[in-house]
């Protein structure tokens, strides 16, 4: 008989189980590797002496960093989920669902029935690397994270499908002035979300359920959501819960041959066995010779901005500050530019504090000789703190950097600036901001991710940069999402990559990523001939090498790399600056306090999430509206917003017949706009027709365990919530049709509709439970004797139906869908007009039919209107132009909307001030293709494009930057001599 | 040209027929080699690229919005990279690509390629185009109606080719000795298409399954891994990391349909659709009789299989167009459409439960047909074990195959 052995070598942890003879358990062991794989499993091993020396030891590994280590080693592997099953199947058989959460994986097994095992698909929300991250986000520990649990008291929606989402609805959470605690809830929530949303796939997850796995067995908030939102009764988070992986593993090992049965020696011998080297993708060395890398350095030392002594220095003065989501900027200048004090650091989400801190110090240090004649302030937190401590200017970031940068280059054509969390690129042409880039899901690679690679392995940040010159074969780790980096950074250290090419290799993935995913450039020319790099990441000089080198070219960058928005602030405080600053006094500021409350907002459907901040004068400042009405304002009923008039007006299609059926027609995709015409078809024929109720994040978590594909978009995964509304509505028949053609609108080649639009029907037929009489007819509009005839026979839950009848309310439905788009585009004649009379600015939201749910858009066309913009959708304008010759195959009906407006915008409108935003879902792949047509139409044309992708996250924080600098540029200020001009001239 | 464009659209001329070579990017060496013959006697030069370095990849990724899947990033950076190698004479290269049209976004390949090309300033160089389901080239780019004959055998070779390979390999007591009846039949058929030859296919058949019965082999039974998905990530080993090796490796048997089976699907779909949206009679009769000899040397295949005894045949596709019935209507004619589903099910009816069904990041059809059928399948059948990888340029290949492995776990 032998001792087993089970290893379980995860992401980020190494587990491990020992059984004697009897099976029974001995040793368990659980500790993080720290991505030194081998040798802290050789040493935990070896620690192990005394019990298993002159034991016969069966081993087994497993874990999603196992398979190397099992490969080396020569010792036998088994996949984790198929471990965990075995083990879960002889501890605890009653279970009939196992939830299992580890590092970046997320797993679900369901034993009851069928079997069923399931990894989470390449997308890492939900896993306990997310936890990390938000942990990182907020300045806490992941313990300090749990202990704050308790005490919360509310959830916010957060999105939890991608880390970068659910990141800036945190940031702007934090920024507002949520409470930590009631984040720490929401984080938490969007894990259990992610696990039913992404791995139940139509399966119910009842009965006992046993979650294993380090997150769910450290984390009580974690398993307080999950009892809560699953309402279960019989949860089981056992004692061995992170170890289930390492036991199924060992129990695996006890099934092995005898002969496969090695001694104590000898298994260490293997665990320490030097693999050959391996080989890996590697880049040219940083630096071709010493002395190149002397140069560059030198180069860019040459480039400096003055500091003066702040003591010695008297007159005015003018305060910049740039309240970054994670980090306070804090800058003064003299009158001649130069620096008197500047202040960095991170601010735990809540920028106050420290802002209030550096006011004092610089009352302080000012004296009487220095009087602060500006302020400005730019960033995330812009208007808190603007109104926090009367700052004179709030200006968007864009203009901050650019003014920044063209102080130290007038020429300065291409800006980028990479921080901690974001990165954010725009072009200036001819002195203005022209296209604003910033990084999306997908894009994530900025500098936090350099931190936690350079914490990881026990460097700072400096030091991790310093290594990297010395990189002689930068390993390539390709630029992926980063949560998922970390198993290319496995692989690379496996195949023998030292420190040097592994930190060199992250700086390069961080500007491949900048440049290929998120600016998405070809070649320098594109980018600029004058390029200033700015923010904390490039402080890393191996980050700014592989810039240049990767654009060939030279750029520009400061030693205040990461102050420049601040010192942008600055500068414009200057240029602007008025005959007495509002800035809070030194007496006023030591009374300063704030307190932040938070609720909810009930005015319309879009419930926005507001907090309520109070200051020690009296003063309010509320954020997280989206529209005036929030924040106490009123609302222009006449202001045109078409957005909000299609929405009312295909809401109140419910109708009443003759009660002779009830037909439930779901408020999804394409429907929201063939909602007109299968109405008054059904109604025609008596029947009473019922929709769906209005889309609310509720209705989503209603049909969240329905949702086959964690992937799709948001629109068609909101869908399965409008059926579970339908069917408790107690309708006769569902009708939701499959279109795999529009109505040809004669603008486009074919009239297709997107794979998903067309046949999301299926979907629902196949993963719905409980459905009875839903009608998914493939039908088509354009043949109107075909579209009887097959109508006609799949309507079998109307009684006695006859033909005629049928032809009649045919005819009916085609009028009801002419005059429904009638409709819209004489509203949308009268929005121009009304632009046109009261001078307003427009904007042609380039959008889908199911984009005007609130739920989907998040209100955006309500913050346009808020920022005084008229605001129209693409249907009404896009067949006021005959088809469009475009760059790319126009055989999408949706899509050729867009071409058509885009065309109208760029050429026929007649009207100045007008611009169009495309509202773009997450993981709408059509929209890869229509995004760079309508930005060429409108760039090719002189005007403006701007993209917002949409998701489940709520906050518009990205949107707001975007909007705000597109305002910005099409308003047009008076210009000033050395200030960057922003008109068009 | 166009207001908003300032790019010209290079078409390939007749006369160029003469002058220029035509690259096509590769999806699956049988049957490019195969299809690359053909279009070659019709009197075309050309290339089908062997290319497989990581820097395809970057380039793709550069050359084109990085939200457009995986596949269009790999053929046209495929395309981008050679032209960029230095190897051809950019006078005298033009490019072609094959078209399915549809729904799906991958029909948007030519414009996305022709605005790659001329980011790169290789505008000058033509472009051909030719749909397979409707025999349609572009410009000067024409195959005579009658090579679609040729087409749809040459099709029945390479299918024969890729199965029954894929049946020897596991199995090989001499490592490599598949591949050598593979290579001489390609080369072989390439030779025969000169003459009457090519079209006998029974004949051929016979002596192809022959010589693969030759190959020796051990004889315990290998699991059998279905594999299922989008088209050019479920063939390119560029595309899927080397899919099928992998599996080999870790000791399954790999049985994927053939090229044959997907032409008929188009097919069928367009008659289908007929019956549901009307449509012109020309093209209801053309589709039908091309479906028709489709159906036949589909046909023939099957009985040589049988007959030679040694090998497992492809189900007749009447019973492919049956399988998705219960599941989705065949209606569903984007990307691989109502095909894949019912391939999952047949597989499944054929005693093969384990299933990789492998997509790029974020395809749309696949959304339908892949993982919205999952629920119905498994419901149907327990015991089916099936796997969905997604592959992207970001995707990590430690990722895939721990899924694969799961799926392996699960079928030992």
């Amino acid at each position: 008989m032998s001792y087993a052995i089970g290893i379980d070598v995860g992401s980020t942890t190494l587990k491990t189980v020992v059984l004697d003879e009897n099976g029974g358990i001995i040793e368990k062991s659980y500790q993080r590797h720290l991505s030194r794989v081998r040798e802290v499993t050789a040493e935990h091993i070896k620690s192990l002496e005394k019990i298993l020396d002159g034991k016969k030891l069966k081993v087994s590994v497993t874990g999603s960093a196992g398979l190397g280590v099992a490969d080396v080693a020569g010792l036998n592997f088994v996949q984790e989920v198929f471990a965990a099953a075995g083990a879960v199947n002889r501890e605890l058989p009653e279970t009939d669902v196992v939830i299992e959460l580890g590092g970046e994986d997320a797993k679900i097994i369901f034993l009851r029935g069928t079997l069923e095992e399931r990894m989470n698909g390449s997308c890492a929300g939900g896993t306990g690397a997310f936890i990390d991250q938000m942990a990182t986000l907020m300045n806490v520990t992941v313990d300090e994270l749990d202990e704050l649990y308790p005490l919360h008291k509310r959830i916010y929606p957060i999105a939890s499908r991608c880390g970068v989402f659910a990141k800036s609805d945190i940031q702007s959470l934090l920024n507002q002035g949520a409470k930590k605690e009631d984040i720490a809830a929401s984080i938490f929530q969007a894990v259990v979300d992610q696990t039913i949303g992404g791995l139940a796939q139509g399966r119910a997850i009842k009965g006992n359920v046993l979650f294993l796995g380090g997150p769910l067995s450290f984390f009580k908030g974690l398993q307080s959501r999950f009892i809560e939102t699953l309402d279960l009764e019989n949860a089981e988070f056992p004692e061995l819960a992170p170890y289930f992986m390492a036991l199924g593993s060992a129990f695996n090992a006890t099934e092995l041959p005898d002969e496969d049965a090695i001694s104590f020696d000898n298994l260490i011998k293997k665990l320490l066995h030097k693999e050959e080297a391996g080989t890996f993708e590697s880049g040219q060395p940083l630096f071709a010779s010493e002395d190149e890398r002397r140069l560059f350095l030198e180069r860019h030392a040459s480039v400096s901005v003055e500091e003066r002594d702040i003591s010695a220095y008297e007159g005015r003065a003018f305060l910049g500050i740039d309240a970054g989501s994670t980090t306070t900027k804090v800058v003064l200048i003299g009158e001649d530019d130069s620096i008197l004090h500047r202040h960095y650091s991170p601010n735990g989400g809540n920028p106050l504090p420290i802002i209030r801190e550096q006011i004092e110090e610089i009352y302080s240090l000012c004296g009487s000789g220095i009087h602060i004649a500006a302020g400005a302030v730019t960033g995330y937190g812009e208007e808190l703190v603007r109104a926090a401590f009367g700052i004179d200017f709030g200006i968007v970031e864009t203009i901050a950097h650019y003014t920044a940068a063209r102080h130290f280059n007038e020429d300065v054509d291409f800006i980028i600036d990479i921080g901690g969390q974001d990165i954010k690129c725009f072009h200036i042409k001819n002195g203005m901001v022209d296209s604003v880039v910033l990084n999306e899901a997908c894009s994530s690679g900025c500098g936090s991710f350099l931190e936690t690679f350079a914490t990881a392995l026990g460097y700072s940040v400096a030091e991790f940069a310093d290594i990297a010159l010395a990189s002689k074969n930068p390993v390539d780790l390709g630029s992926r999402c980063t949560v998922f980096m970390n198993s290319s950074f496995k692989q690379a250290q496996k195949d023998g990559a030292s420190i040097e090419d592994i930190s060199a290799g992250l700086a390069l993935s961080v500007v491949k990523n900048a440049l290929y995913k998120v600016i998405r450039a070809r070649n320098a020319d594109e980018l600029g001939k004058n390029i200033v790099v700015q923010g904390g990441t490039f402080l890393n000089d191996a980050v700014l090498r592989c810039f240049e080198t990767e654009i060939a070219r030279e750029v520009i960058r400061l030693p205040i790399s990461e102050l420049m928005g601040g010192y942008g602030a600055a500068l414009y405080a200057k240029y602007n600056a008025p005959e007495k600053s509002a800035l809070i006094s030194p007496e006023k500021l030591k009374g300063f306090s704030h307190k932040s409350k938070a609720t909810i907002c009930k005015i319309c459907a879009n419930k926005c999430c507001l907090t309520i901040n109070t200051f020690a004068d009296g003063g309010r400042f509320i954020s997280g509206n989206k529209c005036e009405r929030g924040a106490g304002g009123t609302e222009n009923k006449e202001h045109p917003n078409l957005v909000a008039f299609k929405y009312d007006y295909i809401l109140n299609y419910t109708t009443y017949g003759t009660g002779r059926a009830k037909i439930g027609l779901p408020l999804i995709m394409n429907m929201y706009e063939t909602i007109p015409f299968w109405s008054a078809f059904f109604s025609s024929l008596g029947c009473d027709v019922v929709l769906s109720e209005p889309s609310t994040r509720e209705l989503y978590m209603k049909g969240q365990h329905t949702i086959s594909s964690d992937t799709v978009c948001y629109p068609a995964k909101l869908g399965h919530g409008h059926i579970e509304s339908l069917l408790e509505k107690g309708v006769d028949a569902i009708f939701y049709p499959c279109m795999t053609y529009n109505i040809d609108e004669g603008i486009s080649d074919n009239c297709y509709n997107c794979p998903v639009v067309a046949y999301y029907p299926e979907v629902i037929g196949a993963n719905v439970p409980n459905l009875k009489n839903f009608c998914k007819i493939h039908i088509a509009f354009h043949n109107k004797k075909k579209f009887v005839k097959r109508i006609f026979n799949e309507l079998k839950f109307i009684p006695s139906l006859k033909k005629d009848e049928v032809k009649i309310a045919a005819k009916r439905a085609y009028e009801a869908y002419e005059a429904y788009n009638r409709h819209v585009e004489e509203h949308g004649k009268y929005a121009l007009e009304y632009a046109k009379t009261h001078n307003k600015p427009v904007i042609v939201l380039g959008c889908r039919p199911y984009h005007i749910d609130p739920e989907i858009n998040h209100g955006i066309d309500k913050l346009l209107c808020s920022m005084g913009f008229v605001v129209i959708t693409e249907d009404a304008v896009c067949r006021l132009l005959p088809k469009q010759k475009v760059g790319v195959l126009n055989q999408w009906s949706y899509h050729a909307r867009l071409y058509n407006a885009a065309k109208f915008v760029a050429h026929h409108s007649g009207l100045q001030n007008i611009e169009m935003v495309q509202l773009v879902s997450f993981g709408c792949g059509i929209d890869a293709i229509t995004t760079d047509e309508v930005s060429e139409i409108l760039k090719n044309a002189g005007k403006l494009y701007t993209q917002i992708k949409i998701d489940e996250i709520k906050n518009l924080a990205a949107a707001k930057i975007r909007l705000r600098s597109l305002e910005a540029m099409m308003k047009g200020t008076v210009t000033n001599e050395r200030r960057p001009q922003l008109s068009r001239s | 040209m166009n207001e908003d464009h300032n790019y010209p659209v290079v078409e390939f001329t007749q006369e160029m027929k003469e002058t220029h070579t035509l690259l096509v990017p590769m999806m699956l060496p049988i049957h490019f080699a195969l299809v690359a013959g053909i279009v070659r006697n019709e009197g075309y030069k050309v290339e089908v690229l062997e290319t497989t370095h990581k820097a395809i990849a970057e380039e793709g990724l550069r050359n084109v919005h990085n939200d457009t899947c995986y596949p269009a990033l790999l053929v046209i950076g495929q395309l981008i990279d050679a032209l960029k190698s230095g190897k051809y004479d950019l006078e005298k290269t033009a490019l072609f690509i094959t078209q399915t049209g549809g729904g799906c976004r991958a029909s948007n390949y030519v414009s996305l390629l022709r605005k790659a090309i001329n980011k790169n300033g290789m505008g000058h160089i033509p472009i051909a185009t030719f749909n397979i389901s409707n025999a349609v080239g572009s410009g000067g780019f024409q195959i005579r109606k009658t090579a679609i004959a040729k087409f749809v055998i040459s099709f029945v070779y390479s299918d024969l080719l890729m199965r029954i390979y894929n049946q020897c390999i596991p199995y090989e007591k001499e490592k490599g000795s598949s591949q050598i009846v593979v290579d001489k039949w390609v080369a072989e058929i390439v030779e025969q298409m000169k003459s009457t030859k090519f079209l006998k296919i029974k004949k051929n058949c016979k002596k192809i399954l022959a010589d693969f019965s030759k190959i020796e082999r051990v004889e315990n039974k290998k699991m059998k891994v279905g594999i299922v998905g989008e088209i050019y990530i479920k063939y390119s080993p560029l595309g899927n990391n080397g899919l099928e090796e992998y599996l080999v490796s870790q000791g399954a048997e790999i049985i994927n349909s053939g090229v044959l089976e997907f032409f008929m699907y188009r097919l069928y779909s367009m008659i289908h659709e007929g019956k549901i949206y009307g449509g012109s009679l020309k093209r209801k009769i053309i589709s039908r009789l091309v479906m028709k000899f489709a159906a036949k040397k589909q046909r023939d295949l099957i009985r040589a299989i049988n007959k030679n005894g040694n090998f497992e045949p492809p189900n007749e596709f009447r019973h492919t167009i049956a399988a998705c019935k219960g599941y989705l209507d065949h209606g569903v004619k984007m990307g691989e459409g109502w095909l894949l589903t019912a391939e999952m099910v047949e597989f499944i009816h054929s005693g093969v439960n384990n299933i990789v069904a492998v997509q790029p990041f974020g395809c749309l059809p696949n959304h339908i047909v892949a993982k919205g059928m999952n629920r119905k399948i498994k419901d149907n059948f327990p015991n089916a074990n099936i796997v969905a990888v997604d592959y992207d340029p970001g995707s990590s290949i430690i990722n895939q195959e721990n899924r694969l492995r799961l799926m392996l776990a699960n079928a030992k």
